[in-house]
């Protein structure tokens, strides 16, 4: 128990960083601590393929990638963008309104047992195969061709200048 | 978990630690000897007999030199760079089972740190978490040649990852779990029912697709193009001096180490051995290791054969490679696998 509210502390500490930190390349260090928090939540839940695949994708892809996009970007406070007044009340009105869904959706909580697991063998790689494969077919295939059609489509947006100028 | 396997596993821990430095320690010195070999040299031979003391003195060089860091630098994340490196090199070991288990007196040692249901997985989880050390350093050394290096070895270990977890994909079709230690124990022996019992005889292109991908991951010449010395100076680690260099180099040898022990494992039988059923108990144990280690150190020689024999890629045909070649194969040799496990 005390294991889980102090993962869970963590967690909720490196995300504020996420977004208070001032460099960006500090910022995605900080998401990946936040991402590696995660991976021992699912361990802690018995979920092992899912610790090992946020870990691999998330940590190891992922995040990489961010890292890689910011730090050939070469952010710095020279050449921020300057945000008008309009869009910082439109923000700040946004804010207030996820502020207070949250605050509305905290009426209807009730603490639940985090640690006690309902069905512990579920996050074993067997099991779970076992139900993707089963129970959930089509919804997996589906996503499956999901993925690939957004990533066709990436490809397709990232050649499209190259084309026009070779036409 | 009693005091006495607490001390077991302790003690493995270190000893597997202790293993895996001084071979890294002593590749560095193996991989000097090979090359003059090859170029028709002698090689280092002044300290010691044949230079044996060589990596000795090499280390307390790197200790002693000045330590440099740069002005403009961050200073946490320079130092965290060779320290996460070394760090994701040395946890990468502690799946593999090095052997079968030792019996003395009432206790049982199973030569394994710990046997997860995601062996496999996790080593590949370690081998993606590798990079992170690259990039950090190299960002953080605040110098265009580091930045350079550390991008190209981010773009190529994702490119070369999806290859090599392709790869592993049609291993696992093939021996139906994720865990080293039950990948190891199916090729038992070396012979059965009309068949060779390793996984390099059920998946040959598989192999070589993943030998492909693991000298991309360690970064080791022919794809070395992370510290491309003709290009960049010294790539990701210009910027570093004295015991952080050293642990940047230091981790690719264990680097080496570790991916030649995970090859034996899931391709060349592992701790398995021909004629193994003449043996038993304890001597069959160590029979093993000494097995395993044999395997291991083929695969660092050959590490080391392909670098000093093989010119370097450039930087558009290895991404060439990658994508165009390996993951197609890769898709194709999943695909074979699948109609033969059906029909066969």
């Amino acid at each position: 128990m005390s294991t889980f509210y102090f993962i869970a502390f963590l967690s909720v500490f490196f995300s504020i960083l996420v977004i208070t930190a001032k460099n960006p390349v500090h910022s995605i260090l900080y998401l990946i601590i936040t991402f590696f928090t995660f991976t021992i939540h699912y361990i802690l839940m018995n979920a092992e393929f899912l610790a090992v695949v946020n870990f691999i994708v998330y940590m190891g892809a992922i995040l990489v990638l961010f890292l890689y996009t910011l730090m050939l970007m070469n952010l710095n406070k020279e050449s921020e963008p300057h945000k008008s007044i309009l869009i910082k009340i439109v923000g700040f009105i946004a804010g207030g309104c996820f502020l207070a869904t949250i605050v509305a959706a905290l009426k209807a909580l009730h603490v639940s047992q985090p640690v006690i697991l309902q069905n512990p063998g579920l996050g074993l790689v067997k099991n779970l195969g076992g139900i993707l494969f089963n129970e959930y077919l089509l919804p997996f295939e589906l996503s499956s061709i999901l993925l690939l059609s957004a990533m066709v489509g990436a490809v397709l947006l990232a050649t499209k200048d190259k084309e026009s100028k070779t036409a | 978990m009693e005091v006495a396997d607490i001390i077991i596993k302790f003690v493995l821990v270190v000893v597997i630690f202790a293993i895996s430095l001084v071979i890294a320690m002593y590749s560095t010195y193996a991989e000097r000897k090979i090359a003059a070999f090859f170029q028709d040299r002698i090689g280092p031979n002044r300290a010691g007999p044949w230079g044996i003391f060589q990596p000795l003195a090499d280390g307390g060089k790197m200790f002693l030199k000045e330590e440099i860091i740069p002005t403009n630098s961050n200073t946490f994340l320079f130092i965290a760079g060779p320290s996460l490196a070394i760090l994701t090199a040395c946890i990468g070991s502690a799946v593999i089972p090095w052997g079968q288990q030792l019996v003395i007196g009432k206790y049982t040692i199973p030569l394994q740190v710990t046997d997860i249901n995601v062996g496999v997985l996790y080593i590949f989880g370690v081998v993606s978490l590798g990079v992170y050390g690259i990039m950090i350093g190299g960002w953080a050394s605040n110098n265009k040649y580091s930045l350079l290096g550390a991008i190209r070895a981010a773009s190529q270990n994702i490119s070369y990852e999806i290859a090599m977890g392709l790869s592993i994909i049609a291993l696992l079709m093939v021996t139906g779990t994720l865990s080293l230690k039950e990948i190891a124990a199916k090729q038992h022996g070396f012979w059965y029912h009309g068949w060779f019992t390793w996984n390099f005889f059920r998946q040959p292109l598989g192999f070589l697709l993943f030998i492909v991908c693991a000298f991309a991951e360690t970064n080791r010449a022919p794809f070395d193009l992370p510290e491309c010395e003709t290009e960049l100076i010294g790539g990701y680690h210009t910027e570093y001096s004295s015991m952080k260099l050293g642990f940047y180099l230091f981790s690719e040898y264990i680097n080496m180490f570790v991916s030649g022990a995970v090859m034996a494992t899931l391709y060349f039988g592992g701790y398995n051995f021909p004629f193994m059923h003449y043996f038993s108990g304890n001597v069959l144990a160590l029979l093993g290791v000494v097995a395993l280690f044999a395997k291991i150190f083929f695969f660092i020689f050959f590490f080391m054969w392909v670098r000093w024999t093989l010119p370097r890629f450039r930087y558009d045909q290895l991404m060439d490679l990658g994508w165009k070649i390996l993951i197609p194969l890769a898709i194709a040799n999943i695909i074979i696998t699948g109609v033969w496990i059906t029909y066969l």
